[in-house]
């Protein structure tokens, strides 16, 4: 494929998310109203919000989790955006990586200067088995769901193929979710504002203060073995595998290189963008891999010019434990098979050489699924500006890389930011 | 052969009839399962209906203990989980379906590449029976 580049060059000028979390009484758009002005205050020199163009929504599914479709014309307006052009864009889980790589070629193509990327998602108001089923949608209804899968029951499948291949078990998993709910508690805006090791102790708190048997484990790994403290959803993935049901909106403000730094004195410029699309995944010839992401990555290196080891910090989709693992592989940060034994080893920690979803993740920070890929910029925003707090990653941070992925890696969405 | 348009609801048809019926392209000779009436490899419309001999092997599986409606209503729940599992057939072509066979309770016992046979489900849905593509453990 040839090295296709963008007509011009684009740059993210500002960046900002709700708190994600389970919030009862606010509705999506509410949620997305944080955001807007969460990201109108990371605008160093000032938004006029009258010199947005046009409006790219990343949203799932309102439709099935809140009863409301065409939300893009909406949230426009209670943004102050309308007339102009509101467009929703559903890819699943990448539906809002989708929308900013759209919101990118509309300011490449020349026809605007400014436009608003956006995610949304309110999923906490179903009950859990209708979350369950509108998740499942995004699988194969016709030929997958009749099946029995689930998606935490995919990405199962796919650790069973893994493990199977290279070894790895599924305390390899674990050490995903212990070292993001590390990095999530360092997040004030993480859903799990917590690290393992606070969450036992809570719960031996609460059984002493009640009177019931008080729990024995000696460490966060026998805590995630414990059946009751961390049930099995569909092995090997048990809950703390699993990113939460989660509410949340992100904002993101793109403007063309000529005007970017009338908006902000350090722009973030978008030197990498690439996509790609899979059939479902029983449909693979690999079950261990997302080639989407590969496609994807590759697309990406290739119009930034650079190589994997050149990133500095990296937002990878952890919807599942296991997909983390895989990610690290399909975007180049380790070999194949050698991503768990990078996740076993803390490499892909806060101290390691390659760090891995400083954030917390989707699996701590929360997966409101339309929001997921704009919060992951909101993330690499904070990085490479210095403004990520406790969890601010040490050295000069040039270079960042966000992939969000969709169902099963039926989409995936690859994007690389330049702080120059 | 068989006239049946390559759509769902002929494979479902097939199913009722406990055949598992693929198309297999008649200008490159690929082999689909579940059928389509485009093959997306040459991009020619004309297909042929072939049965599947129903022998594969497992690619990869799961124990699901929250299942979706259409698992809870069939009787399935954290008490009772099942395995789904994507099966790579002798033919080529792999598919979804639920495994009947593995162990459940200590599912890190089942082997990836075990033998398997299709069978069919007649599954409760409420008032109605649908028929399931399932294979189990030879």
């Amino acid at each position: 494929m040839a090295n296709k580049r963008l007509g011009r060059g684009v740059a993210v000028v500002g960046a900002g998310m709700s708190n994600f979390g389970g919030f009862p009484g606010k509705s999506g758009r509410d949620l997305f109203v944080e955001a807007f002005i969460a990201m109108r205050g990371s605008v160093n020199k000032g938004l006029d919000p009258t010199d947005i163009e046009a409006f790219y929504l990343g949203n799932y599914s309102s439709d099935l989790f809140e009863g409301q479709g065409h939300n893009a014309p909406l949230l426009a307006d209670w943004v102050g955006l309308t007339p102009r052009p509101a467009v929703r864009i559903e890819d699943a889980c990448a539906s809002s990586g989708v929308a900013l790589r759209q919101g990118i070629m509309a300011v490449a193509s020349g026809l605007y200067d400014i436009v608003l990327v956006g995610g949304v998602e309110k999923m906490s108001d179903l009950p859990i088995e209708d979350v369950t089923d509108a998740l499942a949608t995004a699988g194969d209804v016709l030929y997958e769901i009749p099946a029995g899968f689930t998606f935490p029951g995919f990405y199962a499948a796919m650790a069973t193929a893994y493990m199977d291949r290279y070894g790895a078990t599924p305390d390899s998993f674990m050490s995903v979710g212990i070292k993001n709910h590390d990095n999530g508690a360092l997040n004030p805006q993480a859903q799990f504002g917590s690290r393992i090791a606070d969450i036992m102790t809570a719960k031996i708190k609460k059984a002493e203060s009640k009177g019931y048997p008080v729990p024995t484990w000696d460490s966060e790994m026998a805590f995630l073995h414990d059946d009751r403290a961390n049930p099995m959803i569909a092995w090997p993935m048990r809950l703390f595998d699993c990113s939460p049901v989660s509410d949340g909106a992100a904002a993101i403000l793109l403007a063309s290189e000529e005007v970017a730094h009338s908006l902000t004195d350090a722009p973030l410029h978008i030197i990498g963008s690439g996509q790609a699309s899979d059939a479902a995944l029983h449909a693979r010839p690999e079950l261990t891999t997302i080639g989407a992401a590969r496609w994807a990555g590759r697309q990406a290196y290739a119009m930034a010019g650079i190589n994997p080891a050149d990133v500095k910090v990296a937002e990878v989709h952890d919807c599942f434990t296991l997909a983390e693992i895989i990610a690290t592989e399909d975007l180049g940060f380790f070999a194949p098979g050698e991503g768990y034994i990078a996740a076993e080893e803390g490499l892909t920690s806060l101290f390691g050489p390659r760090p891995i979803n400083s954030s917390g993740g989707l699996k701590s920070k929360g997966h409101p699924v339309g929001a997921s890929g704009a919060g992951q910029v909101v993330e690499i925003w904070k990085q490479l500006h210095g403004a990520a707090g406790e969890r601010q990653l040490p050295g000069q941070l040039d270079l960042g890389l966000t992939h969000n992925v969709g169902g099963t890696g039926q989409t995936c969405v690859v994007h690389i930011f330049e702080r120059r | 052969m068989s006239d049946r348009a390559f759509t769902h609801d002929s494979f479902q048809h097939y199913l009722e009839e406990h055949q598992l019926m693929g198309a297999r392209c008649q200008n490159c000779a690929t082999l689909y399962l579940p059928p389509r009436p485009l093959c997306p490899n040459c991009y020619n419309e004309q297909l042929a209906w072939e049965a599947l001999s129903g022998q594969g092997v497992l690619a990869a599986f799961t124990a699901i203990h929250i299942g979706p409606r259409s698992m809870i209503t069939a009787g399935y729940d954290r008490k009772n989980p099942y395995c789904s599992g994507i099966v790579r057939l002798a033919e080529g072509p792999s598919i979804s379906a639920q495994i009947l066979g593995l162990d459940v309770v200590t599912p890190e016992k089942n082997q990836i590449g075990s033998p398997l046979r299709v069978i069919y489900l007649e599954r409760d849905q409420g008032e109605e029976k649908q028929t399931i593509l399932a294979f189990e453990v030879q």
